[in-house]
């Protein structure tokens, strides 16, 4: 899904529905204007154990807001008229169990979705999972993290499509000062064993951190903290929230595209 | 399809962080397991320290009352007043056996972070428990006890400040920490290996039954009770007698009644999905989100269950029943006005489904009820839902 392309992607990370229907659609839109290369979106969950506190927060305002599994179908399918942009989506197993996996991926594929990640859902659990996704021609995406045994990363090499989601560091998702030595590492012992791009993701936030990450060997950075940040700072006036996004957005793009231009 | 299955239930839906160290467990528990100096270290704490073999106590005045022969196993006699020691000196010494330098746990009653806190203090492994705001205020005495027993509390303030989010937070302080760190998880729940560790560290309180009723009796028993949340002390129970001609029965939450959707009744009333890295029954809405539960009792406050009891109830050998927070109150009063033993909340659950269940028994039946913990805990909290103190 970033076939082709030259420069480093950035891929925007938004929980659905948050804090409602439409002001997430604002919220994608204006993502997408500002020149995100990927929409990943966050389909809220009332136990979200690998996320922490901001993205939970954001869970919480969503389902405070309404936030189900129809609309959240009905929110790509908004997004899907309006522009041609990727559209990744994050999820726990449990949402999509519950729906029933066949049900699940076939309207998910319908409304336009691209690609899947279920974040609790390890390669080992995920026969169903991929078998579905092949069907209906969506990739599904693995985690690597920092303690992938070897032969666990074989194992999810043999598995995975779209990108390779690289974990930056042990933890639960949030805005960090430092980047973390692991995620160079991480890039290092999987770059050249795989054809599919390496995306990073958690934890990351600065334009210093993106330019590090595509120095070492980074395809796309994941950002998601740091916007949710964003929204939740200007609840109470969504213009603002929408110019802040955008201008922050093209800051971390310009980090990123810097160094394959030069 | 992973590993640990009981049927289609269980298996490891984790994040990638912690598959590592799932394996990593389940490798160091097979060696622990055949180690046969590991196992007489257990033992030995298990016997000197924490009080086992526990009584089977006939009750003769419940049996005049009830028409039929009642026996409790008394693992409230246990140190900490419960059947959690039972797998928390088990898993703390698996834990110093893999070389991790903290335990950390999650707990409702507060039952199983004071076990937690006694076994860290007593093996020399620092401890934090993460506990719900709520279930902190319902249960001062308990957060006090781990305190002086060394461990830290670390209250939880997300979601619904109960067991289901303590065990969230404490996932989430594994996925961070997961190298130096042993999850000591307190019920049969969680990814594999954990229903079938935690499991195998409480069968003991069945093995002992066994062997004691049939001292006593000659025979085994009809029928036996416990109460299940997570589900540990009645899997406990239950586990060697599965081959037996013994009707098993465990009671779970009923809260203000099944009807008021205000209870904690999995088995009972709940749907097949996935939480806490096993695919099990779940209280859940339409979509797949966790619903908020309800008990008079904080240690079943718990929307899931172990994912043997899911099997057990689709074979239909166990049989799963629920009963009100108003009928565990009456029980809880009974047990201490017949027999001069203070029950646990969560053990009057088994209490008050045996005054049903006597109904259907012969003089010379025999039922056990498994008395999982004792009430001291319980007292000001039922103290004042009685309206004895504010």
């Amino acid at each position: 899904m970033l076939a082709g392309r030259s420069a480093p992607a950035f891929i925007a990370f938004i929980v659905a529905g948050d804090p409602d229907r439409a002001k997430c659609v604002q919220i994608a839109k204006a993502v997408i204007d500002a020149g995100a290369d990927i929409l990943e979106l966050g389909m809220p969950f009332s136990d979200p154990v690998a996320d922490g506190p901001t993205i939970q927060r954001a869970d919480e305002r969503a389902l405070q807001g309404g936030m189900n599994t129809d609309l959240l179908f009905d929110i790509i399918r908004e997004i899907r008229e309006y522009s041609e942009i990727p559209i990744v989506l994050l999820t726990y197993f449990n949402i999509v169990y519950k729906r029933g996996m066949d049900r699940f991926y076939h309207e998910a594929s319908s409304a336009g979705l691209d690609a899947i990640l279920i974040v609790d859902m390890p390669v080992e659990e995920s026969e169903e999972a991929s078998r579905l996704a092949y069907d209906v021609s969506i990739h599904q995406i693995f985690l690597v993290t920092p303690t992938t045994s070897a032969k666990r990363l074989e194992l999810i090499l043999s598995k995975a499509g779209g990108f390779l989601y690289l974990v930056s560091t042990l933890g639960v998702t949030g805005v960090r000062k430092k980047l973390s030595a692991d995620a160079l590492h991480l890039i290092e012992r999987v770059k050249g064993r795989t054809h599919l791009p390496l995306a990073v993701g958690f934890g990351i936030s600065t334009p210093d951190q993106v330019s590090q990450l595509i120095r070492g060997g980074a395809d796309a950075i994941i950002v998601g903290s740091a916007l949710v940040d964003i929204i939740e700072k200007h609840l109470h006036d969504w213009n603002t929230a929408c110019s802040e996004i955008a201008s922050y957005i093209k800051r971390m793009k310009q980090a990123s595209g810097e160094y394959k231009q030069e | 399809m992973t590993r640990g299955r009981f049927g289609e239930y269980g298996g490891q839906y984790v994040p990638e962080t912690l598959m590592g160290a799932l394996g990593e467990l389940e490798n160091a528990y097979q060696r622990f397991r055949e180690n046969k100096e590991s196992m007489a270290t257990l033992h030995h704490y298990l016997t000197e320290y924490a009080g086992r073999p526990t009584k089977l106590t006939f009750c003769e005045n419940l049996s005049s009352l009830f028409g039929c022969r009642v026996y409790l196993k008394r693992e409230d006699l246990l140190h900490g007043g419960a059947h959690k020691i039972n797998n928390t000196l088990g898993q703390a010494l698996l834990a110093k056996f893999m070389g991790k330098e903290r335990l950390i746990a999650e707990t409702g009653a507060g039952q199983h972070g004071v076990a937690t806190a006694i076994a860290g203090a007593v093996l020399g492994i620092p401890v934090e428990v993460y506990m719900g705001e709520v279930d902190i205020e319902r249960q001062r005495l308990n957060v006090y006890r781990m305190s002086l027993l060394g461990a830290r509390v670390i209250p939880v303030t997300t979601g619904t400040r109960t067991l289901k989010d303590a065990i969230n937070e404490a996932l989430r302080d594994w996925v961070t920490n997961v190298k130096t760190t042993h999850y000591l998880i307190g019920s049969v729940v969680g990814p594999h290996p954990y229903p079938r560790m935690v499991r195998d560290f409480q069968s003991i309180i069945g093995v002992e039954t066994r062997e004691q009723i049939l001292t006593k009796e000659g025979r085994l028993p009809d029928v036996i009770l416990a109460c299940v949340g997570g589900g540990s002390n009645a899997i406990g129970m239950f586990y060697p007698f599965l081959k037996d001609d013994v009707r098993l029965i465990g009671v779970e939450a009923g809260g203000k009644g099944l009807e008021t959707g205000e209870h904690g009744a999995s088995l009972c009333a709940g749907s097949k999905g996935v939480l806490h890295g096993a695919l099990t029954y779940v209280l859940q809405d339409a979509d797949g989100q966790i619903l908020n539960t309800h008990s008079v009792s904080a240690g079943l406050d718990y929307p899931a269950v172990g994912p043997e009891h899911s099997m057990l109830k689709d074979a239909h050998r166990v049989e799963y029943a629920a009963v009100t927070d108003t009928e565990v109150l009456e029980a809880f009063s009974l047990l201490s006005r017949k027999e001069g033993i203070i029950p646990a909340l969560e053990s009057a659950h088994a209490l008050a489904q045996a005054t049903k269940v006597k109904d259907e028994l012969e003089k010379d039946d025999i039922m056990v009820i498994n008395l999982s913990g004792r009430g001291d805990k319980d007292v000001v909290e039922v103290a004042r839902l009685e309206g004895m103190v504010p």
